[in-house]
């Protein structure tokens, strides 16, 4: 029997290992699956490679893993914001990488990993710093930038609902990154806030299908993660 | 002298007001952060404007009232908003299809600089304290078919903010379509700056001593 239900965050990114590249969904905190991250915190996993459009807030999630010093390079397209603190301190200080790509490109790059196609031209950065040593093409009359595929060894992804076969339907504009990391990497690990019986999910409306997901945890009530940057507060509690 | 001119030209209202005018009934549109968000609540009564964000809504409708907001239906700028009867979600690779597949009809975007052959300046000043962010803005002048620049027509020191060259690091080479200021209205076409439209009070020559490029007449 397929059974991808794991019974806590923490048995699902048991085996996140040191040097792993790790791909977390989330537009801001939309979608950012905070329990999983924390989780990711308490089980201590170092020197990872981080894939994700922006760099946390506050001290809470993503930028509370990043202020834990588990995080070697980040891969995402706006790694500030009004909230974010901990990733512009490490990187005037020239102690974490970064590696600033479009956020179109950031999306393609994922898709096409998911894919296998292992690169793509795109017009996108042509003409601008971020396509500097890039190889390029004229098709056309047009150039156009090579840009690589992105995979990872984990995704930590948000949804809405899941079924054991991991069948996912996501909430409004907390989907973002989700679909795509999940077919990116070789183990996406995805947090739900209902688990549902096998066909509880209109087929018609699954948004990402079973195959691209290994495991799926429920967390029926995630943080909010801009309260708890209200409240200033800090992870590990 | 300039403050007094300044008086004579557009306002920031104005500016968004003249945008909206020249967006067509049945457009799809995005708007960037902050002045250009101004644009959705002036388009004309009667014109029907789907607009898009680019995390994941294709009929974004206003902010919610207090009290209403959804963490999870937020825009590019993170900021609450609604979705429209008839909106649609999508991820992020269909999103940016939308605007890299040039489905996108209309950008209206800020500035920090414009070039007369409509090189784009508006991500980064290339400090290098500065934490680097690009966001979607590279993709979105690469790929929507119609880009509107909306500036001041000079920075808060008086530069003039359209040059013959960006200095600062570009977004896009030759993507500006129109630019918008509080003294004129100015399309790019064939690498060069064709005055359409001038403030009141605001003669050429003014404009010509206020701008970084030559400009023609319209």
């Amino acid at each position: 029997m397929i059974n991808k239900i794991y019974s806590s965050p923490a048995e699902a990114v048991a085996d996140v290992f040191d040097g792993a590249t790790v791909m977390i969904s989330g537009f801001g905190e939309a979608g950012s699956p905070i329990e999983l991250i924390h989780a990711l915190i308490d089980q201590g996993a170092r020197d990872l490679c981080v894939i994700s459009n922006n760099t946390g807030s506050g001290h809470v999630g993503l930028a509370a893993l990043i202020e834990n010093r588990q995080v070697r390079k980040m891969i995402c397209s706006f790694p500030r914001s009004a909230n974010s603190r901990v990733f512009p301190e490490l990187y005037k200080r020239g102690e974490i990488e970064l590696e600033l790509v479009p956020q179109g490109t950031l999306a393609e790059r994922i898709r096409a990993g998911g894919a296998g196609i292992p690169a793509f031209y795109t017009p996108t950065s042509v003409g601008t710093p971020l396509s500097d040593g890039k190889e390029t093409r004229v098709f056309d009359a047009v150039t156009y930038v090579l840009e690589h595929a992105l995979q990872a060894d984990f995704a930590l992804v948000k949804c809405q609902a899941a079924d054991r076969y991991g069948n996912l339907v996501y909430n409004k504009t907390a989907r973002n990154f989700g679909p795509i990391m999940c077919t990116a990497a070789k183990t996406a690990i995805v947090q739900c806030r209902q688990v549902l019986d096998p066909g509880g999910i209109d087929p018609e409306a699954v948004v990402t299908p079973g195959i691209f997901v290994q495991r799926v945890v429920e967390v029926q009530h995630p943080a909010d993660e801009s309260l708890l940057v209200a409240e200033e507060r800090r992870y590990p509690w | 002298m300039v403050s007094n001119e300044k008086l004579s030209g557009w306002s920031v209202q104005q500016m968004a007001e003249k945008v909206a005018h020249d967006i067509p009934d049945g457009a799809y549109v995005n708007l960037g952060i902050g002045i250009p968000e101004l644009v959705a609540g002036l388009v004309p009564e009667g014109r029907e404007v789907i607009y898009h964000t680019e995390n994941g809504l294709l009929g974004m409708g206003p902010v919610p009232p207090a009290g209403m907001e959804d963490p999870e239906l937020i825009n590019a700028g993170k900021k609450s908003v609604t979705a429209i009867p008839g909106a649609c979600y999508f991820h992020h690779a269909d999103s940016f299809t939308m605007i890299r597949g040039k489905h996108i009809d209309v950008c209206v975007l800020g500035a920090l600089q414009v070039s007369e052959k409509g090189d784009l300046a508006n991500w980064s000043t290339g400090d290098p304290q500065a934490i680097p962010a690009v966001g979607g803005a590279m993709d979105l002048v690469a790929g929507v078919k119609t880009i509107y620049v909306i500036s001041k027509h000079m920075t808060k020191t008086g530069e003039p903010k359209i040059v013959k060259e960006c200095t600062y690091p570009l977004t896009g080479q030759e993507v500006v379509n129109r630019i918008y200021t509080d003294m004129a209205i100015i399309d790019v076409i064939d690498k060069a700056l064709v005055v359409r439209e001038m403030a009141p009070g605001v003669s050429f020559e003014l404009l010509r001593d206020c701008t970084g490029a030559p400009l023609h007449r319209g």
